[in-house]
């Protein structure tokens, strides 16, 4: 990581604009979040965030876990049932959205259509007080930045959508705001602009000095730009921690669908795991009660006779119920005796003759699971 | 796009382009059914041939001194300054109301949104009545404005112009509210996250967006009040260089110079074909 930089400094001497409120600083600085949002009697988010200035903060949950209904909080734009909401030590609970020191990037960036790429940038130093233009100068280092010095006077429809991306982070960074919210920032995008837009995006988010937040439900996206994941599922927290520990140790079947695992709850007596979904898991690890087990479907091998000989200490008759192709592997899913995800060449699903509705027998072997306390 | 199958290797060159669109018009040409084509057909007649008949019985001849003769240009000149007054007025307080009717949400908006469109179903004469009851002379108001003001609205050119805004000012609201509701309201929430006040949000952000809306109000209402007779000549009279609108001329000129009367209806025809001219791109392209 870079560390972090300066804003750019506005040209002719101007001084940067600022928001309105005046923190009243008691030494603690970043996020400091309970958010309780009750719109609806069927919907109740309730969340607490916390984050330290330069860290980056994902949300991470299925489509209506609340995620983007938090961000709306933050933003002041959905007001909260209840909870506090400090930001360097300021109390931004009652503070209207305009006065709040946050920067929002939209998920469809919303840029406004009538102005330039330079005005969209400038409007906000405009609306903090800046002249029109100090406004505009402090726009152009923020594009400049951003590598966008050539599209300062296109419309937001001749924009690419990666362009229209870094104009609407643009925006958003230059009221200078102590908290960065960023909505599925990179939804919008077509797979190939993606990966390069994520690459850029991550290098700014670096470099910026204050919180930043942002809501996905990509998982490549939450562990390439954030330092910590939170997982949000019915509106609460189920989940957080560090990418990589949230990636090893997923604690729901959302998480360990996202990362790729097969996961299972049991009671663990020494290295047999008695799963709750029936039979016994051989583990590595020795331990005593409550326990997940988790084990990646590249582990699983399947055979089409009862295994002879096999070393492996797990074994499970199953049946297919469906099959994909996921890159140039293809994704088995089984039920049975244990219903799990199993990952294997094409060549080797030829010659199991897999369809939906075969008989298979998996194995796995007890090296490649992993167990921890639930 | 379906010119390269055809023309193969070929289809660069730029004369295959309009062979589609034009191939795929033809196409869309059908036989319409006796039962329909016959009403339309004498629908349309019947649109047209009171136009066709104001056209024939013009007095061609004597067309340029009817229409320099100072009374039309009296009566022309003060339609056009009220029906522009109008549209302004309706401008100011119509799209502050459109807005509230689009944005915000209060008890009872349905029965103000209903209330606001009553005018464009009300005969224009009980408007002009209802305006009477309220801002004449022993108007609820009007007899405070006369009291404590000394103002006197009815049978004035502002009486003109306060009439035609009553009727008129509906088409505007009504208009901009759909433009309104049409536009992404997440754009005023983006403003506002980047520190502008709601009104800044509305002023530097959805006033440009709904712009193509308020300019199409604008002309329906100003048409409308350029029109406008029943509650005009019920509320303001009909003092020629005063009140008398060039409809007022031309319903007086019938009883006394029908020959004036034509050239006048002539004059509005020309202006109410200019509207359309201006609305074009909004009514007369479907889908």
């Amino acid at each position: 990581m870079t560390p972090p930089q300066e804003p750019p400094a506005p040209a002719d001497g101007a001084k940067p604009p600022q928001g309105p409120p005046a923190p009243d600083n008691d030494g603690r600085t970043g996020l400091d979040a309970h958010l309780v949002v009750a719109p609806t009697p069927t919907f109740h988010l309730d969340i607490t965030l916390t984050a330290t200035p330069g860290d980056v903060l994902a949300l991470l949950g299925p489509n209506g876990a609340g995620k983007t209904t938090a961000l709306r909080a933050l933003a002041g734009l959905t007001p909260l049932t209840t909870g506090h909401l400090h930001l360097d030590g300021t109390d931004l609970l009652h503070t209207p959205p305009e006065h709040r020191p946050v920067g929002v990037v939209f998920q469809d960036y919303l840029l406004f259509p009538h102005l330039t790429a330079l005005d969209n940038v400038a409007f906000g130093p405009r609306c903090q007080g800046a002249t029109k233009s100090e406004a505009r100068a402090h726009a152009r280092d923020w594009l400049d930045r951003m590598g966008l010095a050539d599209h300062t006077t296109a419309k937001p429809r001749h924009l690419s959508g990666g362009q229209a991306q870094r104009v609407a982070l643009a925006r958003a960074l230059a009221t200078h705001p102590r908290l960065l919210l960023l909505d599925e920032p990179l939804a919008a995008l077509d797979a190939r602009t993606r990966l390069e837009v994520r690459a850029q995006l991550r290098r700014h988010l670096a470099e910026f000095e204050a919180v930043a937040v942002l809501v996905t439900h990509d998982p490549l996206d939450a562990m390439v730009l954030a330092d910590r994941l939170v997982v949000i599922e019915h509106g609460r927290i189920v989940q957080e921690g560090t990418p990589a520990d949230i990636a090893r140790h997923p604690r729901t079947d959302y998480i360990a669908q996202l990362v790729g695992l097969n996961l299972y709850k049991g009671r663990a007596d020494g290295h047999t795991v008695r799963l709750d979904a029936g039979p016994a898991i051989t583990t590595t690890e020795d331990l005593t009660g409550q326990v997940f087990v988790a084990f990646p479907p590249s582990a699983v091998t399947l055979h089409r006779d009862r295994p002879t000989g096999s070393s492996a200490r797990n074994l499970w008759r199953c049946e297919v119920a469906g099959l994909e192709t996921h890159g140039d592997q293809i994704r088995a899913d089984l039920t049975g005796e244990l219903p799990l995800a199993a990952d294997l060449t094409t060549v080797a699903a030829a010659e199991l003759d897999l369809h939906p509705g075969a008989p298979v027998w998996a194995t796995v072997k007890a090296t490649q699971t992993h167990a921890y306390p639930a | 796009m379906t010119g390269p199958d055809r023309t193969g290797p070929t289809a660069a060159t730029p004369k295959t382009g309009p062979d589609g669109p034009r191939r795929r018009r033809r196409r869309a040409r059908r036989a319409a059914p006796l039962p329909l084509l016959l009403p339309a057909l004498v629908g349309l007649a019947f649109l047209l041939l009171p136009l066709t008949a104001l056209l024939v019985r013009a007095p061609w001849s004597s067309l340029p001194e009817q229409l320099t003769s100072a009374g039309v240009w009296q009566a022309l000149r003060l339609s056009l300054v009220c029906a522009t007054a109008a549209t302004a007025l309706s401008l100011v307080i119509g799209v502050p109301l459109a807005w509230l009717l689009a944005r915000t949400d209060f008890p009872g908006r349905g029965l103000v949104r209903a209330l606001v469109a009553l005018p464009l179903v009300l005969p224009p004469v009980v408007g002009g009545v209802a305006l009477l009851l309220a801002l004449g002379r022993n108007g609820i108001v009007g007899q405070w404005l006369d009291a404590w003001f000394g103002i006197t609205l009815p049978f004035t050119t502002a009486g003109v112009i306060l009439a035609e805004t009553f009727v008129a000012m509906p088409f505007l609201v009504i208009s901009v509210e759909g433009t309104l509701r049409a536009a992404d309201p997440r754009y005023e929430e983006a403003a506002t996250t980047l520190g502008a006040s709601r009104f800044t949000a509305f002023r530097r952000v959805t006033l440009p967006l709904i712009a193509p809306g308020i300019a199409a109000g604008s002309v329906l209402a100003w048409a409308r009040a350029l029109g406008e007779f029943g509650a005009t000549i019920t509320f303001a009279g009909n003092f020629p260089g005063r009140t008398q609108t060039m409809p007022l001329a031309v319903y007086l000129a019938l009883q006394n110079d029908p020959a004036a009367a034509i050239a006048l209806s002539l004059v509005l025809l020309t202006v109410s074909i200019a509207v359309l001219a201006a609305l074009r791109d909004r009514w007369m392209t479907t889908t």
